[in-house]
């Protein structure tokens, strides 16, 4: 396998830097790119990717970040199961300190709620293991990279007969929520750079529905700041054709059927069902839910909460920006009240959340300093 | 500012610096303290003295490359040695949950005794409290350390000018990595030890052979980006870091990368970041890699004049961006 250094290569950057600029010429026209995938965000101001792009050539970050686009009432729930005794809520590091309607889960914890941080499903059906007395809850959102994962600890949990483990399903899938953008028509994209991670698991021919149906040119990307430009090059070259096809710039990783045996588990546990996505609202076929042969460890089943979504801060434009039509610097919140050790939208708490990164690392340097 | 103190308050971010400034500065306002330094340094009795203190909560006490007990000596004689000072004598506070198995206090002592005989320093003065079981991980130790500044150093930030180089002594990340490897929760084995070492020697020998040394500050919590900020906060000049010039271990790059973790603002216990006179940078180079613990020294950037009070990097790819603090502990991605 070549090591990650020979994709951050200065002289390949260049070069396609040079293409890039060169297609834009000849296409002669405002393009707008979408990285759906928030670690795409990440990677494009890690490496201070627009430094090497065109004016006229846009990126936009799409609804690809977990935390970011699940709702405030999903936090609700998890704060209020947290404040039930015998209750260990288990939850990826990402969704603590994202504010729910009144408290975060960070603060539930310094106010003695047992809330752990564990890397994977599977270490909490082990914490689920060692605590018999006590109910776990995993909260489970993200998309298709982590839904197999969930499955897998559902099933090996129906085969160690644990009654203790339970699961706050919020899982969603992407290529349904590509398409409620299209189809909400408030915003033209040229062109989406795909998301490595899910295509992993569900495989880059998925998407020949948005070239199809929408004549957009998809392209599968990897997450080094070299197949990042490489696949804008390809989506660029497709545009000045006039075509619209899935390539595959990841295929190191990403085959076009996917992972088999992964969307197997996902299927065997999970049937789909209409999903509430914050800023876009509810999309149909949008998300997983357990099957009912499953529905022992659906925490949803065993204690259901009646709540209504509370309405976010009516200043956050967390939801407009999730759409590709704002961008954080549009926000009044922005970097005044909204900061990432005080986040009041969820875009700003995942560091993989467009305020964030923006926040982080969007800070313009003096153009001197960039030309040195 | 929160009600409460959260995880992050104690991450060495911006959340840390706010209380600092809101609630300790606030409170023990004097002209040492405000310097913010390793450790504080004051004349008194037609002598130099340096003056610091440090909490060591660790879990798991032992890891691959030391335990509590060494880091509690170490860590305290290099807040010190980045003085300028030579280190005399420490204390050793000591917080034990009920429980822990006097065999491992014994083996935790030990690697103090060690680590303070190889420094040359003596513990003089010590404090036991035993609390209740709590489930934390046994045994919280502080340690103070006073040591004495010779009269021929002159460290400080005003002698930085623009164009004086940043070295660091070796790789970074190496600390963290291991102790989250020894974690449970974590899958993945690693055999990485921690750079956990006393800086002294390395220090006091490169201080003898060039006088080219300006500042020196110890790179643990928070990592490179975190201290090259506080180096130029508040000040007229900026740090530009050149990333293909940062030495990281493979293995370190492999897991930060899988954890979502970014290396730049990684503890370390045994690294040290030198702002040189670039004259002399070669001459300071040289006697680092002379010594065991700088084997691995090479320049990682330089000062700049634009943006001031700020830190950049030169990225891998020809770009730049800006290293910022951090608000809080770094969270692992979802997917």
């Amino acid at each position: 396998m070549k090591y990650a250094g020979e994709f951050r290569e200065r002289q390949a950057a260049e070069q396609l830097s040079g293409k890039i600029h060169h297609l834009m010429d000849h296409i002669g026209r405002k393009i707008t790119l979408m990285e759906v995938c928030g670690t795409h965000t990440m990677v494009i101001f890690r490496y201070g990717i627009r430094q090497l792009l065109p004016d006229k050539l846009q990126l936009l970050s799409g609804p690809g970040c977990p935390v970011c686009v699940t709702p405030n009432l999903y936090l609700d729930k998890a704060i209020i199961y947290s404040s039930k005794n015998n209750v260990i809520i288990t939850t990826f590091g990402d969704m603590l300190r994202v504010p729910g309607s009144k408290s975060s889960l960070a603060d539930e914890s310094s106010r003695g709620a047992q809330i752990k941080v564990v890397y994977s499903s599977l270490e909490s059906l082990r914490i689920a293991e060692d605590n018999p007395e006590k109910e776990i809850i995993f909260l489970a959102v993200g998309f298709e990279t982590t839904a197999p994962t969930i499955a897998a600890s559902i099933l090996m949990a129906k085969e160690r007969n644990l009654s203790n483990y339970f699961v706050l399903c919020a899982h969603k899938l992407i290529p349904p929520a590509m398409q409620a953008l299209i189809e909400m028509g408030e915003l033209k994209v040229d062109g989406f750079l795909c998301p490595g991670h899910v295509s992993t698991i569900i495989g880059s021919e998925v998407y020949q529905f948005l070239c199809q149906d929408y004549g957009i040119p998809c392209v599968v990307a990897g997450f080094e700041p070299l197949d990042v430009l490489q696949t804008i090059y390809l989506l660029l070259s497709q545009i000045k054709a006039g075509q619209a096809k899935v390539e595959n710039e990841y295929e190191r990783v990403v085959s076009p059927q996917g992972n088999l045996r992964a969307l197997e588990l996902m299927e065997q546990v999970f049937e789909t069902a209409d999903s509430s996505w914050r800023g876009l609202g509810k999309i149909k076929n949008s998300g997983l839910r357990i099957r009912d042969t499953y529905a022992q460890f659906d925490i949803e089943r065993k204690w259901p909460l009646e709540m209504e979504e509370e309405t976010p801060n009516p200043k956050c434009i967390c939801g407009e920006i999730l759409r590709g039509l704002k961008t954080p610097p549009d926000c009044s919140l922005f970097g005044k009240t909204c900061r990432p050790g005080h986040p009041v939208g969820p875009c700003m708490v995942s560091q993989e959340g467009t305020c964030a990164a923006y926040y982080r690392y969007g800070q313009s340097l003096p153009s001197k300093v960039l030309q040195s | 500012m929160q009600k409460k103190i959260m995880m992050g308050h104690g991450s060495g971010g911006e959340l840390t610096h706010r209380l600092i400034k809101e609630i300790f500065l606030k409170n023990f306002d004097n002209e040492i303290l405000a310097e913010l330094k390793d450790s504080a340094v004051f004349d008194y009795q037609q002598a130099r003295w340096a003056f610091t203190t440090d909490s060591y909560v660790i879990k798991p006490l032992f890891f691959p490359g030391g335990d509590v007990g060494k880091l509690a000596i170490c860590g305290t004689i290099n807040d010190l040695a980045v003085v300028g000072a030579k280190p005399l004598y420490v204390s050793c506070g000591l917080v034990i949950e009920e429980g822990l198995e006097i065999s491992l206090l014994k083996k935790i002592i030990g690697s103090m005794k060690k680590a303070a005989q190889e420094a040359e320093v003596k513990v003089i003065t010590g404090d036991t409290k035993v609390v209740e079981f709590t489930g934390f991980g046994g045994l919280f130790i502080n340690t103070s350390g006073i040591g004495v500044v010779p009269q021929e150093v002159k460290l400080s930030i005003e002698r930085i000018r623009v164009g004086d180089r940043i070295i660091i002594n070796g790789t970074l990340g190496d600390h963290t990595i291991a102790i989250i490897s020894q974690r449970k929760e974590f899958d993945f084995q690693t055999n990485l030890p921690s750079d956990c070492a006393s800086l002294y020697p390395l220090i006091a020998r490169t201080m003898r052979i060039s006088t080219g040394i300006k500042v020196m500050r110890d790179v643990t919590r928070g990592g490179l980006a975190t201290i090259a900020h506080e180096l130029v906060s508040k000040n007229n000049f900026g740090v530009e870091l050149w990333e293909e010039a940062i030495p990281i271990k493979k293995e370190v790059e492999a897991i930060t990368e899988i954890l979502g973790l970014d290396p730049l603002y990684l503890a370390n216990e045994g690294k040290v970041l030198f702002v040189v006179k670039k004259e002399e940078s070669d001459k300071i180079l040289q006697a680092l890699h002379g010594h065991p613990l700088g084997k691995e020294a090479c320049i990682i950037g330089k000062i700049v004049p634009t943006p001031a009070g700020k830190v950049y990097l030169r990225t891998s790819i020809g770009t730049r961006r800006l290293l910022d603090l951090l608000s809080g502990d770094q969270l692992p991605r979802i997917c």
